[in-house]
């Protein structure tokens, strides 16, 4: 499947965010925001078709759309401090609105391949932009590791031990959103917090600390877009839906293992 | 020489509309030894986050080692532990030795990692609340007790000259809460540390402190238990007739 031009672009893409995705994911989750991923995922939706109605790129106005969000959620979470959820609530229904006028419109044709992924020819344009974009995310990751590690667990001591809290979570906030934006071209819009959620779900029940749980999580969130992407592409499958299945066999395959070995002990 | 640690200076705040401190002033010396007691919703850990500008006053200005607390840096010399370590759940996958490394990485900068003179940091300030045998362990596995004693080695990491807690022995066993206050002790005696304790429990709390912040109804009282005084009716006021007040002389 490599001599394929198309192939080789998808799984170079793939393999990033099966490592990007699962490695932000493991913070939301911990922090219990995993919801946004699923409120980004919708208003990427309505950049995407932005871009298809003016034929531009999608994923740049994805981005844009996303990353204005994320900074809207953490503003209204400001408003509402004792019912945060609202945030998310108010720009998911901001995003499905406006992704439902958009597509209305017109020129909207190639909806569906951003709404389950797919392995579609992408410009070098957007490969480029791609992985710059997951460097910078993965290497901000690294860098704030520590830090997000603290304020996963106690964000106020966080904050009294010097940490510029506020800050790094905007700036955690705008990396989500690129995470989400940058993904939807293959796992889909619908699907991309699954994958940021099934791979962080799999490696709880058996990590060990909070770095091998991060471990986990990407040799997951990897084998589950790489076994994905080839099922689709031989089975001819949907390849957004193929690669959350994939991630959602790992997780049964850990539950089956770990209760395995609590009855053989 | 001004031996305030603490300065509290005509402090009011509110929620919405409703006033939980009102012009309040207090202060806390070094090496003292401070619980802060008060009926539910009495605004103990609004105080608490008040001194250490995890909360605005209002009006009024609070004072940290003689700095204004807005434009106060040195963390350091802060160890603090909040309500939200009672939510460590048996899943989160965190080891006490990470969880107390943290207290020690957030002083680092973005590239800095973890040294080996760090570990026996972390390995030492272990030993000092006897949890080094617990190192490689999750903390969500470990007792209510032995989880405050965690966060304790995770705040002294640092060696803060001041300690702050938030009810930290809610679900203590009181075998544990004896072992944790005789932890205390030797933290003071030790290392002269002055500590801050917000509580629930007043029989116990006054037994232990030199000094308590009684909080009601936007005000607070303040008793120097080293001295004589009628703490019990003031306390029957706040609590009501059942309450017995236990003095401590030093």
């Amino acid at each position: 499947m490599l001599t394929y031009e198309f192939m080789r672009r998808s799984l170079i893409m793939g393999v990033m965010i099966g490592i990007i995705a699962p490695s932000v994911g493991y913070f939301l989750v911990l922090r219990r925001q995993s919801v946004i991923g699923d409120t980004l995922s919708h208003v990427a939706l309505s950049g995407a078709a932005l871009g298809m109605l003016t034929n531009s790129y999608p994923i740049f106005t994805a981005i844009l759309f996303t990353v204005i969000a994320s900074l809207g959620i953490e503003g209204l979470r400001k408003r509402y401090k004792h019912y945060a959820e609202l945030s998310l609530s108010i720009v998911l229904s901001a995003g499905v609105g406006l992704a439902s006028i958009l597509l209305s419109l017109g020129n909207t044709q190639g909806v569906l391949s951003y709404l389950f992924g797919s392995l579609s020819l992408v410009s070098l344009e957007e490969i480029i932009l791609f992985v710059i974009l997951s460097i910078i995310i993965i290497v901000t990751i690294i860098l704030l590791f520590d830090k997000l590690f603290y304020m996963t667990f106690d964000e106020e001591s966080a904050y009294l031990s010097g940490i510029p809290t506020r800050k790094i979570n905007m700036f955690f906030s705008v990396l989500v959103a690129l995470t989400v934006a940058i993904s939807m071209r293959i796992v889909g819009i619908l699907l991309i917090s699954s994958l940021m959620v099934i791979p962080v779900a799999a490696s709880l029940l058996i990590a060990r600390s909070f770095k091998s749980g991060f471990i986990y999580s990407l040799i997951f969130g990897f084998i589950s877009v790489v076994v994905g992407l080839t099922l689709s592409y031989y089975l001819n499958l949907a390849t957004g839906g193929t690669i959350v299945l994939s991630a959602l066999a790992i997780l049964l395959v850990v539950i089956i293992f770990q209760s395995i070995n609590k009855t053989s002990m | 020489m001004d031996r305030h640690v603490i300065s509290v200076e005509n402090v009011s705040f509110s929620y919405g509309k409703n006033r939980v401190l009102d012009d309040i002033s207090l202060y806390v010396d070094e090496g003292d030894f401070v619980g802060i007691i008060g009926p539910n919703g009495s605004a103990k850990t609004t105080l608490l986050k008040l001194m250490v500008g995890l909360l605005k006053p209002e009006k009024g200005n609070i004072k940290m080692f003689g700095k204004d607390i807005k434009d106060f840096k040195e963390f350091y010399k802060i160890g603090y532990i909040s309500q939200h370590v009672r939510e460590f759940n048996q899943m989160f996958p965190a080891t006490v030795e990470e969880v107390v490394g943290a207290g020690l990485k957030a002083g680092k900068g973005f590239i800095n990692r973890i040294k080996g003179e760090d570990k026996d940091k972390i390995d030492e300030v272990l030993k000092k609340v006897e949890m080094i045998d617990y190192k490689k362990q999750k903390v969500g596995n470990l007792s209510g007790g032995q989880k405050q004693r965690v966060f304790i080695a995770r705040a002294l990491i640092n060696n803060p000259k001041i300690l702050l807690m938030d009810e930290p022995l809610v679900g203590v066993d009181l075998d544990s809460q004896n072992k944790f206050y005789s932890l205390l002790d030797k933290l003071k005696r030790d290392y002269n540390i002055t500590i801050i304790m917000v509580s629930h429990d007043i029989g116990i709390i006054s037994d232990k402190v030199n000094r308590l912040f009684c909080l009601s109804n936007g005000k607070v009282y303040d008793h120097d238990l080293t001295k004589d005084i009628d703490g019990a009716s003031i306390l029957k006021s706040l609590y009501g007739e059942n309450v017995k007040l236990l003095l401590h002389k030093h």
